[in-house]
């Protein structure tokens, strides 16, 4: 097992490699610069800049210079906050980015398997077709519909909560969460559903009900556990895709996350904050897809031998 | 179930809070202003940095010589108490307030003005603003490379008395002076964290910063809030009302109106369009709208056939329904646009004019000689809904006027800077906002191969004019001259202008003393909350 994981680790070498060297061309091939403006600098002035920031020299001696800071953790300065590195820009915004992403997950978690549970367990009744069909919804509605509306409603009209910042004022978290989180919950309300039924209708099941095991030691003993299997796999990905997708969250409640660096970051050509960035959403990808891979292999027996990681 | 009904209960327990005072509330008891500032700010140091949030926070950080006069957007005296004028107009000489300090005790001298002026006119610092002091004598010149001796530069200091001299008689550059570029920074702090040049100087963070404004930095979160509190050293300390400021960085406007609606903000910088008309009938005491010294034009690559010749460029005004873009599209009380510089009641007030007329646009059309089957030609806009309205209306206006074919392109803001700079357009979307309160901040642009002309324009006569404008001491010769000049470019016609800016935004009736002025500038010190 531990070797498998050594192996995954490993491989993050070329994946990051290749990341950042795509990236790195797909900037620079990019039409304009990090000091265009609408307020056109003299052509001495842009030739300063360039060379203040190494961008006179040969793209391969650029990417070159590059690597070598990025592996002893230096990822250059950051062409738009002149005096900041991008490593410290990034660091002000990971941890509230990072807890922003987890209490969504939380909360995702909690709310899918909640509702995919009542779901499985009376299929075609009514506690089946309304949590689905409100699932449904919840994926259909992207958060920069669903933030504004929680705002207006809960922030606004009843002022219950704070319309925006994380951390200054009680209950400002709640918004964002459900908002980020909503999605997935519904995915999660789904992909439980969907694993529980398959996994109710197995034999195993009818042994354990020919046995006389209470109904709820069945469900929350024998059938949980391989039905929340597709939640498991897919928290990985869905960690990963919240924190890529908190920009949008963040932006509609005014958080200081680094979402809103990720993208900027491009609309501002500034190269060394768009590299900074992608290699971190790049390592934080691989690094949840493992770990879910390694969840799903301690549920799953049928994996475990290959440890999941194949 | 039991999930709805913690969630329910924890609804009713935040629920009883309502009765709470708003943020607002709250910062207007302690004197706090609570600003809604756009971007997050690049940076604070006022030599590199080139944007509007920026300004807004040097505003309270800095002071230059002088202060600008919100009342009448001339200028107040700042660290400069006096100054004097030669006769020529050539130099000026200030003398220097005693009381004028730094925040951390040193007296604010000349000399930190002569290492600033210098800092920011040093090539090797890259400034994008340096080309602000270029009035001053040879410092072109020094910031071109031609001279490398600083001390050839107009500048002098002689018994705490700084003298500056002019390349021409310069009759606003006491209103340049109320740029944060030519704010002066702190000599020995600049030097300690990084030197003169150095682009990567932290000097500016919160545990480095001098400043000698009328606040001081008290904490920067990155895209969460930065904070100014009160100077105590500051000479005009004690008529400043304000005992401190946050800086919010909201760039959603939407996300910022409901902050503002919330009431989490003394002030939204921006308001969404849909919702003018609305704040108009219920909220109007709070909705600002007034000039701005800012133009709204379309930019015409005259290199290109056929908007090389003068008579098409002449249709295509005339084929603008410009009552109609203002009324129908962005209904934020916008000004028709007659002239490239946007009309001062109380100064500078060119006579020229723009008209609608789709008769006279086909007679010019024809006399252009230019056949409409032709392919089409391209508007050219950065990505956003506003432009995208204005450009669809004219492709329209165009085509039922003319019967003229256009397609419009919309690109990221950095490719629309990069094709605009390298002449790859036909007609582009442009604005400008002037620097300073001088019709030479907009018609020095046109001047034949200036960085910001990008049309390919060139008009000797024009060049003359504004030449022989910089030499006039009269203020009333030069906006003769000026005039002139702002006639051969609306009959020329290289760049149609659309609209004069107007800046719509809202403020909460808790602020004071707040002044409508065409350079949306309020020195905070002015301000009072209530």
């Amino acid at each position: 097992m531990i070797q498998l994981i050594l192996k995954r680790l490993l491989t993050y070498i070329p994946v990051l490699l290749i990341v950042v060297i795509i990236t790195f061309l797909m900037i620079h091939a990019a039409p304009g610069g990090p000091f265009d403006a609408e307020r056109v600098a003299s052509p001495e002035i842009i030739e300063k800049l360039n060379e203040a920031y190494n961008l006179d020299k040969p793209l391969h001696v650029q990417i070159f210079n590059y690597l070598y800071g990025a592996i002893q953790g230096d990822f250059g300065p950051s062409f738009k906050y002149p005096g900041r590195t991008v490593s410290e820009l990034i660091m002000s915004g990971l941890p509230t980015t990072i807890e922003l992403a987890v209490y969504s997950i939380l909360f995702a978690i909690f709310l899918g398997v909640f509702s995919g549970l009542l779901a499985s367990l009376n299929p075609g009744k009514f506690l089946d077709v309304a949590p689905m069909s409100i699932s449904l919804l919840g994926i259909c509605i992207p958060s920069i519909i669903l933030g504004p509306i929680l705002v207006l409603i809960f922030g606004i009209w009843y002022d219950f909560f704070p319309v925006y910042g994380w951390g200054d004022n009680p209950g400002d978290k709640i918004l964002p969460t459900i908002t980020l989180g909503t999605a997935y919950a519904a995915i999660f309300a789904r992909l439980t559903r969907g694993g529980m039924l398959e996994i109710l209708g197995q034999d195993f099941i009818r042994t354990a009900r020919a046995k006389g095991l209470s109904e709820t030691r069945i469900i929350f003993v024998h059938a949980l556990r391989g039905g929340i299997l597709p939640v498991i796999s897919f928290l990985g990905p869905a960690i990963a895709g919240l924190l890529a997708g908190s920009f949008v969250v963040e932006t509609i409640f005014q958080i200081n996350g680094i979402g809103r660096f990720y993208v900027q970051a491009a609309f501002n050509r500034d190269y060394t904050m768009i590299l900074g960035t992608s290699i971190l959403f790049t390592f934080m990808t691989l690094t949840f897809v493992l770990i879910s891979d390694i969840l799903a292999s301690f549920l799953n027996p049928t994996l475990r031998d290959s440890g999941g990681l194949e | 179930m039991r999930f709805l009904l913690v969630f329910l209960i924890l609804l009713i327990s935040c629920s009883e809070s309502t009765e709470q005072k708003s943020k607002v509330d709250i910062y207007t008891e302690k004197g706090i202003l609570l600003l809604g500032n756009g971007t997050e700010p690049s940076g604070i140091d006022p030599h590199l940095v080139t944007g509007v949030p920026e300004h807004k926070i040097l505003l309270a950080l800095l002071e230059g010589l002088v202060v600008f006069n919100p009342k009448n957007n001339g200028v107040l005296p700042g660290v400069a108490e006096d100054w004097n004028v030669s006769d020529d107009g050539l130099s000026y000489t200030f003398i220097f307030n005693p009381d004028a300090k730094w925040t951390n005790g040193d007296s604010v001298k000349p000399e930190d003005f002569a290492y600033s002026w210098e800092r920011i006119l040093s090539p090797d610092l890259g400034a994008q603003y340096a080309d602000m002091l270029y009035v001053i004598k040879n410092a072109e010149k020094f910031h071109k490379g031609d001279i490398k001796d600083f001390s050839q530069v107009g500048i002098s200091i002689t018994n705490n008395k700084l003298k500056v001299e002019l390349e021409n008689p310069t009759p606003y550059f006491l209103n340049i002076l109320t740029h944060y570029s030519t704010w002066p920074v702190h000599p020995e702090t600049v030097e300690k964290h990084g030197g003169m040049i150095s682009r990567n100087n932290q000097w500016t963070r919160v545990d480095n910063f001098v400043g000698n404004g009328p606040f001081k930095l008290e904490s920067w979160e990155i895209n969460k809030a930065l904070r100014v509190s009160r100077n105590d050293l500051y000479w005009g300390n004690s008529s400043n009302k304000i005992n401190g400021i946050e800086f919010i960085p909201i760039d959603n406007e939407l996300t910022q109106d409901r902050l503002f609606r919330s009431g989490g903000i003394h002030l939204a910088n921006t308001v969404p369009t849909e919702k003018i008309n609305r704040y108009r009938d219920e909220r109007p005491d709070e909705l600002y709208e007034h000039n701005y010294f800012g133009t709204y034009y379309y930019r015409i690559n005259t290199n290109k056939y056929p908007l090389n010749n003068i008579n098409f460029r002449k249709a295509l005004s005339l084929a603008i329904d410009r009552e109609l873009i203002v009324k129908s599209i962005l209904k934020g009380n916008q000004k028709i646009s007659y002239s490239f510089t946007p009309p001062d009641e109380n100064g500078y007030n060119p006579t020229t004019k723009l008209d609608f007329n789709p008769i006279k646009a086909k007679e010019f059309l024809e006399k252009s000689g230019y056949d409409v089957n032709n392919p089409p030609l391209e508007i050219l806009y950065n990505t956003s809904e506003g432009h995208q309205k204005i450009a669809q209306a004219i492709q329209e206006m165009w085509k039922k006027n003319l019967g003229l074919n256009v397609v419009l392109t919309n690109v990221d803001w950095k490719v629309y800077l990069t094709r605009e700079t390298q002449g790859e357009f036909d007609i582009s979307r442009a604005g400008w906002i002037g620097d300073y309160p001088d019709p030479f901040t907009f018609l020095d642009m046109m001047v034949t191969n200036r960085g910001n002309n990008k049309t390919g324009w060139s008009n000797s006569e024009f060049d003359n004019i504004l030449k022989n404008a910089a030499s006039q001491i009269s203020t009333s010769d030069r906006y003769n001259l000026y005039e002139k000049a702002e006639k051969i470019l609306i009959d020329e016609l290289p760049v149609i202008p659309l609209y004069t800016y107007t800046r719509t935004y809202l403020l909460s009736q808790r602020v004071k003393n707040w002044q409508n002025n065409i350079l949306d500038t309020n020195p905070y010190q002015f301000l009072s909350l209530e």
